[in-house]
Formats: structure tokens, sequence, C-alpha cells
């Protein structure tokens, strides 16, 4: 197979600053790049969509976004319903002519990345920028990966097994496996968003101190994890289903928690 | 589409490469810049075993990224406009300010109109009758800009500058400048060459007050973000103190520290109170570097107040547990230790609020104890300190621009002097704005305007001494008359002034009798102008300025960019509608009061641009040619001075070794060259001037002689906290930069942390902790009013973890002020959490802003005030002039009313010849850019 286009974000360094977003917007809003798409309307469409989190609960907690985009899925069931074409590349992109008017379009993708546009009765969504990158033009890339300060959004124009080999070092995963379309957008650090924790800390009971260096174990769900708590004696133990949970800390009663989301349990006290 | 041209441009969010088709006259898309191997190599940094060096490309901000839906905008004001019932020689009907309705007029008409008050008043009521005053942040350029363009045109005129208080430095200008000097910085500390001190040397971060991600430096957009991955990848531990979960903390982690509201000081003492009994503070350094430190452990300890600022008393007060405090105090003092206080090194967060002064002096005090100057121990927040070449001169906005007006900007220190030569080219200067003309307070304008007299202490921007902040003003001026005219430039005031809406209500009297709202778009308190000038952005016309770089009171915070990026800020699209560039505009009003040759010197805006160009170092490196065909220049490291961190003169008790124009600035100040610039040269903990000045155990006992924790007058012990149990804290904005980006139908309101839309309307956003949005009955996105004894405003809520309960957290500097009836005192649902802020002073002689804490209740909004409520005129974009033009095909007519044959440039590469250019050609200087123009 010829090089594919491929897109990754790493949750790590995402932090919601929605460059990507308004690039996206500036690219298209007001411009027509026919044929690979009609101009996007000025609001209402998030052809970059940033799903956000809060985890956990004040004052211990983090958060997490997910840059989610057309994925450009090699079973796209847009494609199948034959309304749009799916590139030697990889790239979907819609036909315009042949979804004018067919509202159900939208609710063909499972990730909820296409958007119907009144004004030309036809769906829409994110092209990864094919016009640019067909044309070779600045900055040579999808503007949302062009914007991004922190590279947390990354392009790749690469052979499929060259892929599967960067998926494989870097740990990356899909969003939703479970839907079987094989995307063509990959993540890293996803467990920001889909999974959870339970954090606390140890205090001493005599001292009424952080106890920095306390062994915390946690069991439950096929888990089972040791850490050492830092300087305010904290841990956070993370990647956990939702489920039933041990933490145990040697001078305390054994805590069991059955967490929907991640938790604080606050501070254990220790003899 | 037409072939696409690559132009150049700068914002407060960062430079960018601007494309545009020129044959359709049409912004196409806005980039950040990715440079190339012609541009000079990056820094690189050996520290810890590792080469640290920054992407070769620029980073842009989210409002920067989106900037062309704020030109191509249907809330642009395109033509000039009239208050439908304004009769500048009848009836002037004051008091419908701000619901009247506005008629479209020629630009001849409206300049008559504001030419003939000009002449009408100056006759009339004699010199200083006519107030002009510019928002804090207008579109970037050393020539566009309020301290160059407007001050040229309000000397020229004989109008007086509404003062500007330092809004982001506030408690470090009132408080830490007693303290530790650094006034020409406004209370900043001095930020050389940190970040490699810090690369190599710096254990332990502790960000206080401090979300870079947030608010980037200043214009720093996110240069410094990869700073703290470096960071992050080292080990350095972090620790965030702020009320919010702010996004830094988000990005990086580390351990949150929320203090309830106002009791960061109390915090502090919790810290310095482990630090004395435990003995581990620097006692040698302290011994030698700091004055009075004994008399101020006696108060920590508690030996003269009998309260002991243990932790635990500090946990009553800030509700952090004392052993994470304690936790924090004994990590913190293992370790080299940056402090991030503040956005910059100082500056934004905590400073602006009611406790300001005492925060920002804690900050100076935990840091001298640590031995602040040594090697990885200082003030610094990663925001600035790269290792640059800051002794290659180029111009800031702040330095005077074109106007060189050295009372009102910082041209005297150099610019003035290199800019113009006297004959050919001369500054423009005037009695009235000076220390002895007349006086009016951005903070007390309607005040001032409203009441028979108002006094105040310190002019606004004080870097000249701190004993110019004890000076007094009073309102109105000796032997002047009151304001007959206010020139607006821009509408932030509602938005970003304490009780916001007290603007409202001073535009609706007789006591105003004429207004001018020279503005871009049509928001803020711009309808409650008689005549609406449309002016146009920068991308619609030239200007050259340098990346981050404000000089001036910041005199190189060039260095928080990764690289010096100088920009000609080129032309890309004609001015949309009837629109001018402020220059343009204040011209053709010189022009028709025999003054254009004066205000221009027959010159451009590009003209102008081209003198700066030849008034700064570039000439010496690359020709106008080049640099006006590339459109930016990278200033090389090549010749840079070798690394001389911050304070690390101070710390080794060396003679000061800063760099920049700021070497040797006032070296009156010091002794012997050495020391800080406070009268023991020393960091004191008892300060010498507020004891010269006195009033500290009168009537000014919140700004105490000593770092103290004095409870907030907007905080929990206040009885006014029985009414209002909510504390908001209302920072910085992270989606706008203050006014600029928001509203304006731009695309950041659909960012969903920004606004969400609720039946129609984009609410701003409140954010509230689950208990105390179950307590009201209120959930997520639901409309909420959040009030108290002073207005009431319509939020959206975001119901979050990102804020302990008792604690809410909304930006302030939202652009839309739409009130639900009567302006000045109905509901605004625009989302102006500042009509909710104190519009008081941090203290009676301290005359800086303290909006950012805000006590509230917040119930969930029933919409009555929507009942019977019909869109007025105003509600309509343009004030009903005339219907919006689709944006994506915006008009581009030529003005024609006011220009001048030969005027304006005939030859896009300005063929005008300035003085600078000649002085260069016949100088013998050695200019290595050498190529003249024949």
């Amino acid at each position: 197979m010829s090089k594919q286009k491929y897109l990754v974000h790493d949750l790590a360094f995402c932090f919601d600053c929605n460059n990507c977003f308004m690039a996206c917007k500036d690219e298209y809003v007001g411009n027509d790049w026919q044929p690979y798409t009609a101009p996007q309307p000025r609001h209402g469409h998030r052809w970059v969509r940033l799903l956000r989190t809060v985890r956990g609960q004040a004052p211990r907690i983090d958060v997490g976004y997910l840059s989610l985009m057309c994925q450009q899925c090699e079973n796209c069931p847009i494609v199948d319903a034959g309304f749009a074409t799916r590139r030697e590349d990889g790239i979907v992109l819609i036909d315009q002519a042949k979804a004018a008017g067919h509202k159900e379009i939208v609710d063909m993708c499972p990730y909820e990345t296409v958007y119907w546009n009144d004004e030309i009765d036809a769906p829409q969504k994110c092209t990864m920028c094919a016009h640019i990158i067909d044309s070779g033009v600045a900055p040579g890339m999808p503007r949302c990966v062009h914007s991004c300060p922190t590279e947390a959004l990354k392009y790749y124009d690469v052979e499929p097994e060259e892929m599967a080999k960067i998926v494989e070092e870097e740990g990356l995963e899909v969003f939703h496996p479970e839907y079987n379309t094989n995307p063509h957008v990959f993540y890293k650090n996803i467990y920001r968003y889909t999974k959870n924790f339970i954090t606390g800390a140890i205090v001493d009971k005599d001292s009424d101190d952080c106890k920095e260096g306390a062994e915390v174990t946690i069991t439950g769900e096929g888990v089972s994890e040791k850490q050492t708590t830092d300087y305010f004696g904290e841990f956070k133990f993370d990647k956990l289903d939702p489920g039933t949970y041990t933490i145990s800390v040697a001078g305390a009663d054994d805590v069991t928690v059955t967490i929907e989301k991640s938790l604080n349990i606050g501070e254990i006290f220790v003899d | 589409m037409g072939k696409l041209v690559r132009k150049t441009q700068m914002t407060t969010g960062g430079p960018v490469f601007v494309y545009v088709d020129e044959e359709e006259d049409k912004i196409v898309r806005i980039t950040p810049m990715d440079l190339d191997d012609d541009d000079a190599a990056s820094y690189s940094i050996e520290a810890r075993g590792r080469t640290f060096t920054p992407p070769r490309k620029t980073t842009y901000t989210p409002v920067t990224a989106q900037f062309k839906s704020m030109i191509y905008s249907d809330r642009r004001n395109l033509y000039p406009m009239k208050r439908v019932d304004f009769d500048p020689n009848g009836n002037r009907n004051e008091e419908n300010r701000g619901i009247s309705g506005y008629e479209r007029i020629s630009w001849d008409e409206a300049l008559d109109i504001v030419c003939n008050e000009i002449r009408r008043i100056k006759r009339e009521f004699g010199p200083g009758a006519m107030i002009i005053e510019p928002s804090s942040h207008h579109l970037w350029g050393t020539i566009g800009y309020r301290h160059s363009t407007l001050f040229r045109f309000m000397n020229a005129v004989g109008m007086t500058y509404a003062d500007h208080n330092p809004d982001s430095w506030e408690g470090w200008h009132w408080g830490a400048t007693h303290m530790y000097g650094f006034t020409a910085r406004l209370g900043n500390p001095e930020q050389t060459d940190l970040l490699e001190d810090c690369l190599e040397n710096c254990e332990m971060m502790v960000f206080w007050s401090s979300d870079p991600e947030t608010n980037n430096g200043i214009y720093g957009a996110f240069e410094s973000t990869i700073r703290r991955r470096w960071l992050k990848e080292l080990g350095v531990k972090m620790v965030f103190i702020d009320p919010y979960y702010n996004h830094t903390n988000g990005l990086w982690g580390g351990k949150w520290f929320s203090p309830q509201l106002g009791t960061d000081a109390a915090l502090a003492l919790g810290i310095a109170y482990t630090w004395l009994t435990e003995g581990t503070y620097d006692k040698e350094y302290v011994e030698t570097h700091a004055y009075g430190f004994d008399e101020w452990t006696e108060y920590v300890l508690g030996t003269t107040d009998g309260i002991p600022k243990t932790t635990e008393w500090a946990e009553k007060e800030t509700k952090i547990p004392a052993r994470d405090i304690r936790a924090l105090a004994r990590e913190w003092a293992k370790h080299k230790t940056m402090l991030a206080a503040g956005g910059l090194g100082g500056w934004g967060g905590c400073c602006r609020s009611p406790i300001g002064m005492d925060w920002a002096r804690m900050m100076v005090a935990l840091i001298t104890m640590q031995g602040m100057g040594k090697p990885g121990i200082n003030i610094y927040s990663t925001t600035q300190g790269v290792p640059v070449d800051s002794d290659f001169y180029f111009p800031g906005y702040a330095d005077g621009g074109i106007a060189g007006d050295a009372q009102n900007s910082a041209a005297g220190a150099v610019l003035a002097y290199r800019m113009f030569n006297g004959v050919d080219s001369r500054p423009l200067v005037s009695h009235l704005s000076t220390a002895a003309g007349v006086h009016m307070n951005r903070m007390r304008l309607p005040e001032c305007i409203l009441n028979d007299k108002t006094e105040w202490w310190g002019r606004g921007f004080v870097g000249d001494s701190v004993e110019q902040q004890f000076h007094h003003y009073e309102y109105p001026a000796p032997g002047f008359s009151r304001c007959q005219l206010l020139y607006k430039y821009g509408g932030p005031h509602i938005g970003t002034m304490g009780q916001g809406d007290r603007y409202a209500r001073m535009y609706r009297t007789k006591r105003l009798p004429f207004v001018v709202s020279q503005s871009i778009w049509f928001e803020g308190e711009v309808p409650f102008a008689d005549i609406i000038l449309p002016a146009c952005t920068n991308f619609e016309r030239w200007d050259i300025g340098e990346w981050a770089s404000n000089s001036g009171y910041n005199p190189d915070s060039h260095n928080q960019a990764n690289h010096r990026v100088i920009t000609l800020q080129k032309k890309c699209i004609e001015p949309l509608g009837e629109s001018m560039s402020d220059y343009e505009i204040f011209n053709a009003i010189c022009e028709r009061l025999h003054l254009g040759d004066v205000f221009s010197e027959g010159k451009t805006e590009l003209g102008w641009a081209k003198q700066m160009f030849y008034a700064s170092d570039l000439p010496k490196v690359v020709t106008w040619d080049k640099f006006f065909e590339k459109g930016y220049f990278i200033v090389p490291n090549d010749d840079r001075a070798p690394a001389a961190p911050a304070l690390r003169w101070f710390a080794e008790d060396r003679e000061q070794d800063t760099r920049g124009w700021i070497s040797h600035f006032r070296p009156a100040d010091l002794v012997d060259q050495k020391g800080l610039t406070t009268q023991s040269g020393k960091v004191e903990f008892v300060s010498n001037s507020l004891k010269r000045f006195g009033h500290y155990d009168t009537d000014d006992t919140e700004r105490p002689l000593m770092p103290m924790y004095i409870p907030s007058w907007e905080g929990h012990h206040t009885a006014r906290f029985q009414s209002y149990p909510l504390a908001v804290l209302s920072p910085h904005p992270r989606f706008s930069f203050h006014t600029q980006g928001d509203g304006k139908d731009s695309f950041v309101n659909d960012i969903e942390d920004h606004r969400v839309e609720v039946d129609g309307f984009k609410y701003w956003i409140i954010r509230m902790n689950p208990i105390d949005a179950e307590a009201r009955g209120i959930k997520n996105h639901d409309l909420v009013k959040a009030y108290n004894e002073r207005g009431a405003v319509i939020f959206a809520a975001q119901v979050t973890e990102r804020v302990p309960a008792g604690t809410c957290h909304c930006y302030e500097s939202c652009a839309e002020y739409k009130p639900l009836g009567d302006p000045g005192h109905a509901v605004d649902r625009g989302g102006c959490i500042n009509i909710l802020t104190p519009a008081r002073f941090l203290s009676k002689y301290a005359t800086g802003m303290a909006t950012e804490h805000c006590l509230v209740e917040i119930e969930k909004w029933d919409r009555k005030e929507l009942e019977g409520y019909e869109f007025k005129p105003l509600d309509k974009n343009h004030g009903g002039a005339e219907e919006k033009d689709s944006w994506n095909a915006p008009v581009n007519k030529l003005p024609g009313a006011t220009r001048v044959a030969g005027q304006f440039y005939k030859d896009p590469n300005c063929n005008e010849m300035v003085w600078t250019e000649k002085a260069w050609k016949f100088s013998g200087h050695d200019w290595k850019g050498g190529k003249l123009d024949e």
C-alpha cells in the first residue's frame, strides 16, 4: 500500500488552548476549497472538537482533553453508503454532490464528527487539509497540527508498516476501538480522558505531618500496584476502570472503595 | 482563488504570516511563522548534560489564531456614525446615550462636527477641557500604538490624557517597590538570563498566582511552554498556588494549593514561620542583604502582636491543611527553588486583588529568605530570561514612537534621541499631560466627570520614583476648566474597570457634553458615543514592531520570545468599508485644524515605519530593501554579551550588570552603582520610603511598613460575607486579550471554555464547585445571576472541581455590555464580572485597582428581566444604522473624503527619504547593511 496520512494526539501535552479549533476555522470559514469542501459556516461546526474532562475532587484533580476530528477510518460507514470517497492515501472526503440533501449522513459517523451545512444543504467534516497537502503549499500539513504549540498533535505521512511500528513503540491507541472502524487517528495517553484514578494522602498520626516514602498498594479488578508517597504524602493510582479497589498501607486499616469515576479518598492516618 | 502572497504582521499574541489573495483583496489564512535557514541561529543552552534549543517556529495564541474573524466581523464600524438624537447645535440628549441608535454620516460631516467642537471648546473653556483615553492594549506596532500616534495627536491638538493605572503590576508597583526598588520596572524584578540559570540549577518551582499557559507572560504566546517541558523532563518539582486549578497546573501536574481568596499572605507567613523556627533560611544572606529583618521576624513569630503565624494559624485563614504548608516549606528550603510569582517575574494574578501589595511583598520576603539571586534561586516564572542579545536596540511600543512624549512614555530614555534630529523631524509635546498639567485617573473617570472634586495620589504608571507615588492630584486641576469632550479610543471600560457600569452612568449625563469614540468594533461602551469614527485593524495598515516588546517599564520584555522577531507589519488589505487607520483619522482632523504638516511631517505610516527602522540597530545588519521584502528579521545572538543572571550582582555584592538600555539608567538612584534602589540598598522588610511618607500608622494602615497579613477588605472577615458568601476570582482572561478577541462575533466565542450558547445568546462563564452549585439548585450550563450590592450579571454556570467550595472563577475583560434595561443600572448579560468588582483603590494612598476578587451571591436565573424585553437598536450591529454586508465579501471602498493627493504612498516600498536614512548615509558609520537606495 502507498504512504498513508495519519494524525496522532498526545493527551499529555494538550491543555485545551484551542489553537487547533481556531486554525481550522481560519482555514475553512470564508474560504472555498472546493472540490475538497465548501466554506464552513462561521459558527456551529466543530471539525476539531475538544472533549474535556476533570478527574477527581478538589484539591486532588487533573484534567484531560481529547482532540476529536474525523478519524479517517478505513471502514467508514459514509464511504460504505456511497456518500464519500476514501483516497489511496487514506483521507476520506465527502462527495458533496452525492451527499446533498442527505441529512442522515450526519448520524452515520459513530464519532459524531460530521456537521450539516444548511447553506450548501450538505454535510461537512475535517478534510485533513487535503487541499494544502496536495498542493504542497505552506504550511504543508493540516492547520490544526501546525498551530499546536506543544506538538501534542502530529501528522504522519508514512507506509502502514511504519505507522504500525510507531503505534507499537509509542503505545498509541484508538478512541472507541469497539467501533471497529480502523481509524487513521491515534491517541497517546488516552487514559487521561477514558480512565480513572484513586488518589489520597498518608498522614503520620503523631506528628500530623505528611508521610513521605510510605508504601501504598492497590488491589482489585485485576490490578495490583505499589507506590511510594511523595513529600506531600500523596499517591495516585491511575488507568483504573470502574470497580472495587482496596488501598492498603502499613499502620492503618485497608480502605475499600467502589468507583464509577476518579476519586480523591482524602487522608489516611497511620501510626 | 488567486495566487496567495505571504505578508507579515505582529499581534499581542505573536507574529504571523498572512496569506493574502491580492486580486480579491482578501486575507485567506493566518499562521505562525516557520523560520528559514537564512534566519539567525536559535539560542542553545548546555545544562545538566543536555542541549536545549527552541523550535525554529513561532507560536501564537488562540486569540491571534482567530484574528481573521475579528477583521471580517459584522461588528466592525464601517462608516462614520452619529447618534440619531445628537445635535451639536441643538439638543444633545446626553441622557439617551446607550439607547439611541445611530445614523450613517459622511467623513466630511463627522470631521466637521469633531473639529468644530474642538475649536468651540478651546475658545469657550480654554486649555485642558478635552480628555483623550485609549484602551490598555491597542493593536501592535511602534507607529500605530497609543504611545505613538495617539500621543502625537493628543499633543498636537491639545488634549489631556486620562492616566492609566499599571493595571497588571498593581501590588508590585504600589507595594513591592517600597521593599526592593525596581521602580523603573514598576516593581517587577529583572529576569535577564534566568532560563540558563534555571535549567542548570533549579530543583523546584513554586508557581504562585502564575499561569503562563493562560497569560503567556504578556504577549509571549506559548514561547515558554517548551521551557516548562524541559524542566519537567529534568525532574524539576512543581507546585501551584492558585485558587483556581489553572491551565499550567493542568498541563504539567504538581500539587495544587487553593488558598481561600485573600489569604495568600497568610500562607506565605506560615511558610516563613516554618523556616524561621526550623532555621531553614539563608541567614548569612539575610544578614547582609536585608534591612529590618529582625523587626519582621518578631511580627512573624508573634512577639509583637501576640499571634504566632504558625501553619495552624495559616490553615484557619487559607483553609489549606497545616501539614501541607509545612511539607511545602520544608521541601522548598531543601532545594534550589525558583518562585514563579505572577505571570512574568512579578506582574498579574494576585497583585491585582485587594491584598495585592501584601502578596507581592510576601513574595519578595520569601525569596529573600532563601537567597534571591543565587544560582537557581530567584523570582522567575520561565516566561522571560531567554539568552537573546538585549544590547541590540529596537524600541518597544512604550518608547514613545512617533510622538517622542517623554512625560507619558519612555521616549526620554533612548528613542527620542535616535528618532528625531529636531530639524527635519521633531517630537510633539504639550504642557497639558505633564506633572503641572491636567490629570484624570482612568479609574476615577466617572467621579471626575460627575463629582465636584476628586482626589488621588500617584499619577498612574509611576515609574520615575517611589516618591512620585505620593504626589497628590485633584480634579478639576487648578486653573483649568472641567472636561467638555471625551475622545475615547476603543470601548473596554465596562468590562475591565472595577464597578464597570459606573462608566455607563457617567455617559448618560449632561456633565459630559461631547463624546467621540474612535473604534474598530461596535462593542462595550462604544454605543455611548455621540460620534463614532471607524478605525481599522493593524492588518489594514503599515507598522513596524518587535514581538513581545513593550520596553518602557518592561525594558527587556523581548526576552519572552525564543527569538527576537522584528516585523515590518505589512498592510495586508485595504481598510474595510470607510474605516481608516488611527493615524489617517488623526491626520484628517489635524489637517482641518491646520496642523496637518505638524502632525504628519508629510509622512505616511510607512514613512514613519522606515524612520523607526533607521532609529534602531537594524540598519547595521540588514538593508531596508531586504527587510521590506522579507517582512521580518531575527536578531542574531552572535555578538551577545556573556550571561548575567538577574540579581546575581546583588547576591554577590557587585555593580549592576543588567543588559540593554536599562543598564545604568538613572545611575543617581544608586550608591557606588551597587545595591537596590531602596534607601538602604537592601531588601527592606521595614520600608524607609513608606516611613518617610508617613500615613502608615494613621490613615493608610492597609499599607504598613512591613509585609503583613491584613485581612482582605473584600474577604471572609467582612460583614458583607454574610450576604455574599461566594468569593469570585477574576483574573486576566484566557481566550481574549483584555477585551480583544471576545465579542465581535469572533471564533473564540465558539470555544467551550469561553462562552456558552443558550437560546441563541452566548453567555460568559462563571465556574463554581459542585457543592455550591447543588446548594443553589444549579446544574452545568444553567444560566445564573451573580450579584452583590454593586449590580447583577448573568452568566452560564460551569460546575467544576477546578475551584473548591466557596470559591468561584470568572475571567475579567468581557467585551460585551448588554444591559437588559436601563444602561448603568440594569442586569448585564454580556458577562462583565467587573460590574461586581470593587472600584476601590488598593488603599487610600495606593492608587491601584483591586478587581481580582469580589464577593457575590449566585442564584439560578429566572429570566424575569427577559420578560417583555425588546431588542433595542443597539442589539443590532452598527447601532442599527445599516444591516451588515456579508462578511465574506466585505466592501473595500476608498474613503475619499479626506485623502490628499500625494499624501499616501505611491510606491509600496515607500520612497520617502527620512532624515535618519540621510544621517546614516553621510555619517560614515560602519553600516553592515550598507546598501543604499541609489
